[in-house]
Formats: structure tokens, sequence, C-alpha cells
């Protein structure tokens, strides 16, 4: 007889001191694990519900500015500092961690148009009212010594927007016309026009660096080559654009915000119809901004929220209100992609987190897989009804929401009236035109 | 499993055929020594070594081609000399298998370039998850018992004593009797660790055990008929079916809670994921208590009279009921009706149990029948007849299935094999009636309650040699259980889940998806997902077709040679058409011609 029974050694699967960490032998056996989707349905739901709990992204409000905010820019190498424009003229340095303001110049007589920092973060230049151009140095000056800028040029037209080169010693600006001044130089190198009209907003290309794009008021977004004497293109869309931003990662992709409550993304390359229509605000998009990764971005509208989409999806994934704040003018998003920054109205620039629900500081390896394990399980089942439901579900002021409403009705009205006209016209004689084809207008070589 | 995972082992370390000799390690050269030493004794055993080897590259040969596992190309070492086992072990067929999940999704034809990509990762993923968690499986501790008989010796004929004076002292204690005489018979459960035993004799006597090291936790009794006992998610709890209602005790003895709703309780299942305690009453209520928040969730009348026979699904928590017509039903908490009812037996149905996969049903019945059945097709499988008829039934982890006929237990091996088991793998008498059997988890032990007290058996190959402890731990300490409770009432189960197959929330629901897409259609007015109807392309009509087309290349051919053909043509007929006039000309003449008027 050869036998042979199941008898384990406590030792082998019990702790040896009580300092010591517990034994935890696994068996992956999907024998020993019955139930796997339903359980793993009920940790989903669960994570979706405490995602929503711990959502709390706003992090803090810096203020100090006596007027509204009127532009933000990040700082070129410290993900510390920020520098923001106010309506009355005045510039302010922020330290985030800090949450203060470190230094506050009367840049300009009227508004700060534009701010940008220089690549190697040294200085930073300034746009006014005051048809102005002023470079600053980003050191603060001595005790006692008065506050003066490195640079000023003086132009002909008021200046609307500046950004700088991102390797050379040149900058753009906009205004009546789009100009490129050597950093050197008093007047601009070149000049673009098309027509007559103003520009809002110039943006270089953050990877083909000579290439530049502007929105104009005469409904268009305009693209430039640095090295040519004339524009290479534009798009004219039924309403003005605002602003425009660059995808880091994709940089032939732009995202224009656009005065009829849409984004638009656009392919450089293909302007005849945009590559995705952003759809949620409910009021005039005025700013734009995209995450380093560039995988979303963040926009600011005039409904007094922001709200934050996938770069490749119609609807957004989250959207930040309080009851303080107003129309929002400004965004940024930080360069480590953690933090939004919003200037508004009421003199106030705050800071959300880009992930509502992340706990900010260091996590321990455990807490970080679990985080992770829960994220997946979230992807996973975020099909379902029941974890669809919670993970969509926003609470917006009350005007966005009858806003909406009607909206969602008018639009409902439009549909249905085209779809009338088409069933009691010739056949093929209103023919189906795409949503993203009918704002495009026209486009110019 | 150890045979098995030395297969593989060698199979890894056998470089190939014609490659160079592996680099020489510090035990081959002893083996070497060992077989010229054997070679001096005797020629014969390095022949055969040598034979062994080629078999051996072979095998290996054949695992490389077919095996999914990708091996490094030019696996090179530091010094200069070729790794003699490139690339990553290579795992069995079978080990994987365990692991797999459903079936490989094809990526349908027409698929967009990003669900294609989605599916090819989470492919990938999937695989390489299956792959690690095969590859763990040699690092596992335990292997699963066993009991062989010698030559003409078979096991069942092997006494208990036997075997616990063969394996050592701590295994050999398990197989002890309680003489519990006065209280009797007796039912029994274990906690679903394996660490404690709940016994319950008919005259109201209730214990609490901890069987491994004896000792006792609570002993009360109740005063009145006990019918069933069933613990609770934790040691802490367990609910006992007395004469009138459904009583709750923690594991002092002290009564937790009485619960009138339920009444006239036969027999009671708890499903330990759900935290559902399902109980089967005398007036043919099916009730479902659910014991972490202590509400009722449904209370089926099941119409068939008094319910005696109950078991569960451990896989989909699928209640089982055996009643006295022969029939079996299939009840789930959502529905009123069962899910299924199936004639399993001439007489009633005496004893039934499911398996762990979910798999298999074994049911005996009053016509002595013991009757197998795939539980997925709803097919028999095998049928026996056992001379007494089994009074209970029970099966293991691994699938030995135990049937009580009167006093004497008898375990199967292999009973859903290809061939019907023709005899018991082991067998043991009891004092009295058997009343009770149940396996115990991860162990091998099968306790068997009857009229004269307890006996703990030791069936060797019973039980789970390796347990998850995240799942069940039985050597979990008081703050792992804490932990783990919290967990798992965390992830409780939903009763609503209940259902044939609990796979069904991971996949898509076609029915749903079709009624949603007929709501778009109507709201667009248009099908966004038609495909466009098929129009037949116009053709300038016979231009292009292959006559059409071969006359006019015809038209052109040979256009240079033409002209001068024509040229030819045209003057032979010039000197044709000359001859034939002048021979025409000689034939109109006639002899008076010559008289005719010259016209010159």
């Amino acid at each position: 007889m050869k036998v042979k029974v199941l008898c384990r050694n406590p030792d082998d699967y019990v702790r040896e001191t009580t300092r010591d960490i517990q034994r935890v032998p696994r068996n992956y056996d999907p024998k020993l694990h019955p139930f796997e989707v339903p359980r793993e349905y009920t940790r989903a739901l669960n994570a979706t519900k405490l995602e929503r709990v711990f959502a709390k992204p706003f992090v803090a409000s810096l203020d100090g500015h006596r007027d509204g905010i009127s532009c933000i820019a990040k700082h070129a190498k410290s993900l510390s500092t920020v520098l923001s424009g106010a309506c009355d003229g005045e510039v302010k340095v922020w330290n985030l961690p800090r949450r203060e303001c470190v230094r506050t110049i009367q840049a300009h007589e009227g508004f700060v148009r534009g701010i940008c920092s220089r690549f190697c973060g040294t200085s930073f230049f300034t746009v006014g009212d005051d048809k102005t151009i002023k470079q600053w140095n980003m050191e603060p000056p001595g005790y006692g010594v008065q506050e003066e800028p490195i640079n000023t040029i003086l132009g002909k037209a008021v200046v609307t927007g500046v950004d700088h080169h991102q390797r050379e010693a040149m900058f753009a600006t906009c205004g009546q016309t789009v100009d490129i001044y050597d950093e050197q130089r008093s007047s601009p190198i070149r000049s673009f026009s098309w027509g007559v009209d103003s520009f809002s907003c110039v943006r270089y290309n953050p990877v083909e660096t000579d290439l530049l794009a502007s929105c104009a008021s005469d409904r268009s977004v305009v693209l430039y080559d640095m090295r040519e004497s004339t524009p290479l293109r534009k798009v004219v869309m039924q309403l003005r654009s605002n602003t425009l931003c660059w995808n880091p990662m994709e940089a032939y992709y732009f995202t224009c915000s656009n005065e009829d409550s849409n984004l638009y993304t656009y392919d450089m390359r293909y302007l005849k119809c945009p590559v995705t229509v952003h759809v949620d605000h409910v009021s005039a998009v005025l700013d734009v901004d995209y995450s380093p990764t560039g995988r979303e971005f963040v926009s600011a509208s005039f409904d007094k929220t922001i709200r934050i989409f996938p770069k490749d999806k119609g609807r957004s994934r989250e959207v930040y209100h309080t009851k303080r704040m107003q129309h929002v003018i400004c965004v940024k998003w930080s360069a480590d992609n953690k933090y939004v920054l919003s200037g508004s109205d009421e003199m106030n620039i705050r800071l959300w987190k880009a992930n509502a629900s992340e706990k900010l500081g260091v996590m321990s390896s455990r807490e970080k897989t679990a985080a992770n394990y829960n994220k997946k399980l979230m992807e996973k089942f975020q099909h379902h009804p029941q974890v669809k439901r919670i993970a969509r579900h926003r609470h917006v002021p009350r005007d966005v929401l009858k806003q909406k409403r009607q909206q969602t009705e008018m639009k409902e009205a439009r549909r249905r009236k085209e779809q009338n006209v088409r069933k009691h016209s010739k056949p093929g004689s209103v023919p189906l035109v795409p949503e993203k084809e009918k704002h495009v207008v026209a486009v110019v070589e | 499993m150890a045979a098995l995972v030395e297969d593989t082992a060698k199979n890894a370390h056998v470089g190939r055929k014609n490659k160079k000799k592996p680099v020489k390690r510090y035990w081959e050269k002893t083996e070497e020594l060992k077989n010229s030493e054997q070679n001096t004794a005797d020629g014969s055993t390095s022949t055969e070594n040598t034979a062994d080897r080629s078999t051996e590259n072979t095998g290996d040969r054949s695992t490389e081609n077919t095996g999914s596992v990708k091996r490094r190309k030019g696996g090179q070492i530091p010094y200069g000399k070729e790794d003699p086992f490139p690339g990553e072990a290579p795992i069995p067929q079978e080990q994987l298998q365990k692991y797999q999940r459903g079936s490989k999704h094809n990526v349908p034809k027409g698929a967009q370039r990003k669900l294609k990509e989605a599916i090819a990762w989470s492919e990938k993923v999937s695989e390489l998850a299956q792959k690690q968690a095969a590859r763990y499986d040699l690092l596992l501790p335990e292997d699963a018992g066993f009991l062989e008989g010698d030559e003409d010796e078979d096991t069942c004929r092997i006494s208990q004593e036997d075997i616990a004076d063969a394996v050592d002292i701590t295994s050999g204690s398990k197989y002890f009797n309680l003489n519990l005489s006065q209280f009797g018979p007796y039912r029994l459960d274990y906690s679903r660790t394996g660490r404690h035993l709940l016994l319950s004799g008919k005259r109201g006597h209730v214990a609490c055990i901890e069987w491994q090291s004896k000792n006792l936790t609570c002993e009360i009794n109740v005063m009145e008929t006990v019918n069933d006992i069933k613990w609770l998610h934790t040691e802490a709890m367990f609910a006992v079916a007395q004469k009138k209602w459904l009583y709750i005790y923690d594991s002092e003895g002290i009564e937790l809670h009485c619960v009138k709703k339920f009444n006239d309780v036969l027999k009671m299942e708890f499903l330990p994921y759900h935290f559902i305690l399902a109980t089967a009453s005398a007036t043919g209520f099916l009730q479902y208590l659910d014991v972490s928040v202590g509400k009722e969730i449904a209370a089926i009348c099941t119409k068939s009279g008094r319910l005696d026979v109950m078991s569960q699904n451990p896989y989909n928590a699928v209640i089982h009921l055996g009643h006295s017509n022969g029939t079996v039903s299939l009840w789930s908490p959502n529905q009123k009706e069962p899910l299924v009812k199936m004639l399993c037996h001439r007489g009633a149905v005496r004893s039934l149990t499911v398996d762990k996969t979910g798999t298999y049903m074994v049911t005996s019945g009053l016509d002595r029948k013991l009757k197998v059945y795939d539980i997925r097709a709803f097919k028999p499988l095998h049928s026996y007849f056992l001379p007494a008829g089994a009074s209970c039934l029970s099966l293991s982890q691994k699938g030995l299935l135990s049937a009580a006929t009167g006093d004497v237990v008898q375990v199967y091996q292999n009973v859903w094999g290809a061939s019907p088991v023709s005899k018991p793998y082991m067998a043991h008498r009891v004092r009295g009636q058997v009343w009770g059997l149940a396996y115990c988890p991860f162990e091998d032990v099968l306790g068997v309650g009857h009229g004269e007290g307890f006996t703990s058996m030791i069936v060797p190959g019973a039980g789970e040699p390796n347990f998850d402890a995240l799942d069940t731990n039985p050597y979990r300490s008081a703050k792992q259980r804490q932990e783990w409770e919290v967990k798992a009432l965390l992830e409780k189960v939903q009763p609503e889940l209940i259902g044939l197959d609990p796979g069904q929330l991971g996949k898509v629901d076609q029915a749903s998806f079709e009624q949603r897409h007929k709501e778009r259609v109507d709201i667009l007015g248009y099908d966004p997902l038609a495909k466009e109807k098929f129009k037949p392309r116009s053709k300038k009509k016979g231009r292009s077709s292959a006559g059409a087309v071969e006359k006019r290349k015809r038209k052109v051919a040979y256009e240079d040679q033409r002209d001068v053909i024509r040229q030819n043509v045209k003057e032979l007929m010039k000197l044709q058409k000359e001859k034939s006039s002048e021979r025409q000309q000689l034939e109109k003449s006639s002899t008076l011609d010559r008289f005719r008027k010259q016209d010159k």
C-alpha cells in the first residue's frame, strides 16, 4: 500500500514572529475563484462610486489681482512659477506651492493682452492695450530698485497677443497684422496680413517651429510659414474663433475655441473638415490649452465653467465650476500634467486637479497598485449601464443645465425640420450633410 | 503534478541534437563518471541512456515547433559561449489550458483600425496573464494525496486504521470517532476554511469543534428538534434550522436572531459570495435570506410539497431541489418558476450534489440508482445501480464522490470519466445509519454524521492541496479574518446576478444592442450603420464587353501593313479586271465584227 495524505506544516503558512508580515500563499487556479465576472463587476461599481466620492478637484485660489485676469502664462522651465496679467495692466508672478504672489509689476496702461515666457525662462514678454511690447527680466530687481523692462517696443497699433519661438530669439505678435520680431530689433522683420481684419491670437507650432497659426476676426484661422512672405492658407468658419492651441505631441493637429460654444480640432494638412467637433459648452469658448501629453485639453468658457476633453472625443469628460467663479477668460494646463489653472473675471486664479479624484502627494506602492487596478476595472466595465450612469453624472449650475436643455431642444427641432423637408422633396435634392462639415464655410489657399 | 513538472524540466533543459555540446556543469562530470563506472560493470545501461537522451531530444524539438513560446535568437552570454538554454522556458499545454478563459477573439472583417488594435492588445495582455499564471504553478508548495494498493490489493479493502497507521501522526489523528449516542443522528458542516466543524444532533445537541486540535468552541442543547445546521460566512456565526423557526447563534452559542419568517426549515445552503442563506421548508417554500443586511430576498412557493433534498451549484449559485416525483428543479431568487426542471429518477430523489466546476450533478433516488448528469447540456452521463441506494451524497474539491448506503460509506473516483466505475475507491462501515456527509475543504478528510455520533475518515486525494490565501485561508489570523470580511462584504455579489451563466455579465448584450440601434434609427431617420445599397455600375453599353474589345482590337491590328496590302490588292484587282475585260471582249466578238466601223 502506498499512501500520501495532505499534511501541511503550519510553519510554512504562518509568520514566524509577530513583527513579520503575514504569509499569503496564492493559487491562481480559476476553479478556486468562482464568480469571477460578477465579483469584478461589483468591484468596478465600487471603484466608480469611490471615484465620484473622492472627486474634489479644487485645490487653491490665488487672489491678489485688482481686476479680471486677462491672460496666464506658464514658466518655460519652472513648474512652480506662473505669470498672470490683469485687465488693469498689472502683471503678477506667482509661486504655486506657496500659493502666493512673489512679484507685482504695473506693466501697461489698460489691459495686458498677452504674456509669454522666453524658451530659456530668463525673461518674459507682455503686450498691452497701450500699443507696447515689453520684455521683462524673470529675476526681480534688487531691493529699492524700480521695476524696469529690459526692452520696450512701441508699436503702431494695439497688440492683442504674443508668442515666443521655441528655439530662436524671435517672437510673434498679432493685432492688425501678424508680426514677427527679432528680439534685437525694434521693428518687425516680417509682417503678414490677409485682407483687412484684426487677429486675436497667434501661436507657434511646437514641433515645426517655423509654422504659426492665428485666429482672425473675419471668422478664419490662418496658417503661416515664418520663412515665407505670404500666409499659407486659411479656413473660414461660421463663427469667430477666439484662441487656438497646437497639440504638443501630434503637432499637425490644432484645436480652436469658437464663439459658437464648440471647439474644433483640425488637421493642418486637411482643413476642409474638422477632425473632431467638441461640444458641451453652452456659451462662447474663450480659451483652450493642451495637456503636455497631448491626449486631453482644457477649455474655458463664458458659461462660467471649464471643461476637459479627450482629444478625440466629442464630449467632455469633466466639468469644473464653483459658485464664485465668473466668466473664465484664460486657462492653462500645467507642464507636469497634474493641474489646471484658470483665470476668471472676478480677479481670481484657480488651481484645479487635472484628474478630479487623484490623490495628491506620495502614494505607497500598494496604493498605486490598487489605483491602477481600479482604473482598469472601470475601463473594463465602462459600458455597463450602472457604471456608466455613475461615472458620467456631473452636477452643473442651474443655468448651464437649462441652456443645455434648451439647446438640445433647438437642435432636435432643426433636425426634425430638415428631416421633414427631405421627406417632402425630390430624393437627393436635400443632401445629408454630416455635423462636422456644417461649420466650415471655405478653405482659402 | 510532481511527475509533470519533472517532465517539463527535462524538456526545457535538453539542447538541440545537432548543436554543440552544452556547457559542462559540475554535476554532469559526476554523472559521466557514474556512467563509466556502470559501463565497466554493464555495457547495456550506457546504450539505454543514450537512447533515452535521443528520445528526449526529439521531444524537445516537437515542443519547439508546436509551442507558442518565442525563443530569443542567438542567446549570447557575456563570455562568448552560446547560451545552452536560450529564451523562455516552455510551458506545457495542459497548464496553459487550465488558465484559459474563453476562446480568442477574432477581429471582425472590415473592423476599424482602432478596434483591431484594441482587440490585438487585449489578446496579447490576456495571453501574458495566462502564461504568468501557468508559470506560477511550479511554485505551488503542496501535492495532492493518493492511495495505491499493491498488486492484487483493492484500495477499497484497506481499512481506515491501516491508513492511519501508515501515515504520519498528524494525519493519522485525522481519523477519529466521536461517540454521541444520546442525541443522534448527526448532521454536520465544515466552515469554508476547513478549520471548524459544526455538529447537530436530531434531538437538539449543537456543538462547534475546532476539529484538528479537538478543541470544543461551544456546546449547547437547543431543547428542540434540529433539522439542519450551516456555518455563515465566518466561524463567528451559524444558522440552525429548528423545529419551528430558523435561529442564528454566534460561536459562543448565544442566540443572535430568531427569524420567524423562516419556518419549518428542513435544509439550508449558504452562498458565500452572495452572503445568502437559502432554505427549503416542509411547506414547500424556498426562501433566501441576505445575512449581511438581514433581509429576506425572495420567498418562492415551489408547489411541490416537502423539500428535504437540496444542494447548491458552487459555480453559479443556483439552488438544486430534489422532489418526491423524481424531478430535480433549478432555482434562482429572481424567478418564481424554476430555471430548469429535469426528470432524474423513477422514484423520489433522495440526495443530490453538484461538483465545484458546475459541470456535473450526481443524484440518487429511491429507485436505488445513482446517476451522473452533465448540467451544462442537461444530459445523463452514467447510471449506476447501488444495491441499497444512496441516502447521502457528497463531492470533494478534487471530484471524489462519497455515497452513504445504510451504515456504509463508499468513495468513488472518476464517476464522470469515459468508462463507468466498477468498484469503489474506498469504503468504510460506521456504527449507525449515516445522516450527514461532508468533505472538509483543503484536507483529505470526509466527515460522516451518523446515528451513533461522528466519524472523521481519511480519504487521500480528496482535498485541494493549495489554497488561495486571499480567498480562503485555513491559517488566517484574527486580523486577517477581519480584513477578509470587509473585503468580502465590499465585493458581495448582488442576488440579481444569480443565473445559469455567471459569465453573462462579461458578454455583449446583443438583444439590447439591437433595441438601442433600432431606437437610434428611429431618431435619426436613417440607419448610420447600414451598408450602402448595391448599385450596379453603369457601364457604357456594349463598349467594354470582351467581344467588343476584341473587335476593336482587330480593327486596328496590322495597321502599318494594311496600306501595302491594300495597294497590292488594288493592283491585283486592276490586273484581273483588265484581263477579264480582254477576255470578255474576245468572247463577245463575232465574225461579223470585222465589218464594224473602227472608232479611231
